[in-house]
């Protein structure tokens, strides 16, 4: 079996105006609407493309989150996902944990692709499949935009800082989803229904064996200093005035 | 005593400017002693070039066939290696650092804050999260390792002056070939480069077509101003990737801020926080990129373009 295991994180939508709770001990979540992270959309509509081309047999989606994230897990199944595993857990779990346990559950499923997404647009942290790639020896392959399946090894092209670059790694291995890898598709209403009776299993971080542990302390949250609104310039002439005044033309 | 490793990112024997602002970072830490790590095929010279800044204490070269192009997971051992004994480990937050330094981490067991804009203390960072819609102040617990990637937009370069002793390492390490470098497509030009810019010029979705970009090219050329772009714009083909700005692509700090066509959602803005002075050219007054320039003009960019010509 050529197994792919996406992941999906469950976060606030990426059109949310996120604001800082007056305490500072969060952001705003009450009523705002929560979604598959972007990234991993595409990541999981990459994985669909790979089993679509016969490249794999079965795609599994994997998400460490609350309850609801089970919401989201069924948006991924009723996109074409074949199952779904739930990590259940009240805790914020840090990109170190999150590795961990994709590791254990890759140790269980043995895939040829692990897919995540670049990062998740909550902690905008870039770890995860990094490190999931370090702990189990493997090729890592991050900000993908093209991915070819050829046998056993695979050809991807990065977005870089210089441009984009190619690189070659044998399977399995460890991808992470750029914006332009593709579009993904829309769910079809059928499709919803059809998601309902596909598996999804819970389980746990005491059931994989790992531990939650603290590394990052979160003291508080901050809105970002405010940029104040400037003036409105009548035209082109006014502009580069304004522009040669204050030396920057 | 805060021991903190930098890995040097450098590329055809020349060192990346993101290095020397890795340094003011980690200068800012209370009682720190500055190691950087060069791994290279031959990197005498980047050794060289990072001697010189001042703060540097120490350079470590591994001269390594299999350093060069730079792989994450060919590096990631080394550094590991090399960070015994340091209680931090720096990178770039480019694409370099935000690849190699998460698989440094996981080698180490070690916390990695992403992205730090400022120091508050040898274990507290402070951080942009949620597209820089909030700042979160973090603390380092239970005594592990550091392992860091510098938001380069939030510092300085380090002045020059230093003069480090520069020590050649072997190490013993096994070395990945599952991973292999297959070629790099980089649009060489010789505008200035977006990242280290004084000026630059963003185009957006508006421009419509990559032969109606070329009038920000010529904007951008006039003003010695790099080009910067849209998500929108890039997705549609008008300019590649590696322009982008934002969450998700280039977050920069330019003394002079052009977007041209561009609204100014959340993820666009959050790389351009940072600049000095935004101008804004829109059609609709309502774009809500006009919130934060400091300089707006309300007009259709295809006849602006050419008037603001006229005028520079
Ligand atoms: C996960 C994620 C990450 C993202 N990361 C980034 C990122 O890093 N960078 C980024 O830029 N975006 C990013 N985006 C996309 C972002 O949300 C916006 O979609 C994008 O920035 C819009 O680009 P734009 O302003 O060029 O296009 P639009 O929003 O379509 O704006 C075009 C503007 O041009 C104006 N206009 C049209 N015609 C003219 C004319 N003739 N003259 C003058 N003005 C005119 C319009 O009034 C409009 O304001 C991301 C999105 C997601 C979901
Ligand atoms: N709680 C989670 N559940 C499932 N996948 C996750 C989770 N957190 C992170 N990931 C995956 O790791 C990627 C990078 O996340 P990060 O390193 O936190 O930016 C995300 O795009 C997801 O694919």
């Amino acid at each position: 079996m050529r197994r792919v295991l996406v992941g999906i994180k469950r976060v606030i939508d990426y059109n949310v105006r996120v604001r800082v709770r007056p305490d500072g001990s969060g952001v705003v979540t009450d009523g705002v609407k929560m979604s598959i992270n972007p990234f991993d959309e595409i990541a999981l509509e990459e994985a669909l493309r790979i089993k679509e081309r016969g490249e794999a047999d079965e795609v599994v989606v994997i998400s460490l989150g609350t309850d609801d994230t089970q919401q989201q897990l069924r948006t991924a199944l009723a996109m074409g996902a074949d199952r779904a595993i739930l990590v259940r857990t009240d805790a914020t779990v840090e990109p170190p944990v999150v590795a961990r346990v994709m590791q254990k559950l890759v140790e269980r499923e043995n895939p040829i692709i692990v897919i995540l997404g670049k990062q998740a647009i909550d902690d905008d942290c870039n770890q995860v499949g990094q490190m999931l790639a370090a702990l189990w020896d493997r090729p890592q392959a991050t900000s993908a935009s093209k991915i070819e399946i050829k046998g056993q090894t695979a050809r991807v092209t990065r977005e870089v800082d210089a441009g984009l670059e190619t690189v070659e790694v044998d399977l399995p291995a460890v991808f992470t989803t750029d914006l332009r890898l593709n579009q993904p598709r829309y769910v079809k209403l059928p499709d919803i229904m059809k998601a309902k009776k596909k598996p999804l299993d819970v389980t746990d971080l005491a059931a994989l064996g790992v531990e939650a542990t603290q590394r990052l302390k979160v003291l508080r949250y901050e809105p970002p200093p405010q940029r104040q609104k400037g003036i409105m310039v009548k035209d082109a002439a006014e502009l580069v005035a304004a522009l040669r005044q204050k030396g920057l033309v | 005593m805060n021991r903190i490793l930098i890995v040097a990112e450098h590329e055809a024997g020349k060192l990346s400017a993101a290095v020397a602002k890795c340094v003011s970072c980690a200068a800012s830490i209370p009682d720190a002693e500055i190691t950087i790590a060069v791994l290279a095929a031959d990197g005498a010279a980047v050794a060289q070039a990072v001697a010189a800044i001042a703060g540097v204490a120490r350079v470590l070269l591994v001269d390594h066939p299999a350093n060069e192009p730079a792989l994450a997971a060919v590096l990631a051992p080394q550094v590991a290696r090399l960070a015994a004994g340091h209680s931090h480990v720096f990178g770039p937050s480019t694409t370099f650092g935000k690849d190699l330094m998460p698989r440094v981490a996981a080698l180490l067991d070690a916390a990695q804050v992403s992205d730090v804009m400022t120091v508050e203390s040898a274990q507290r960072f402070r951080r942009p999260v949620y597209a820089g819609n909030a700042i979160v102040t973090v603390e380092a617990v239970g005594g592990r390792q550091i392992v860091a990637t510098v938001r380069v937009a939030s510092y300085q370069a380090a002045a020059a002056g230093g003069s480090a002793k520069v020590e050649a390492v072997k190490l013993d390490v096994l070395l990945p070939t599952h991973t292999r470098f297959v070629s790099v497509t980089a649009a060489r030009n010789d505008r200035p480069d977006l990242q280290t810019a004084s000026r630059v010029v963003s185009g957006g979705r508006a421009l419509g077509s990559a032969e109606n970009f070329a009038l920000i090219q010529r904007l951008a050329d006039r003003i010695g101003a790099a080009i910067g772009a849209s998500r929108a714009a890039v997705d549609a083909g008008y300019a590649p990737n590696e322009l982008q700005v934002g969450q998700t692509g280039k977050i920069i700090a330019p003394e002079l801020y052009i977007a041209i066509g561009i609204s100014g959602a959340i993820q666009h803005l959050t790389g351009i926080k940072d600049a000095r002075t935004i101008v804004a050219i829109n059609k609709d007054a309502e774009a809500p990129i006009f919130e934060i320039a400091d300089y707006g003009l309300v007009g259709d960019l295809f006849s602006l373009i050419p008037e603001l010509e006229k005028h520079l």
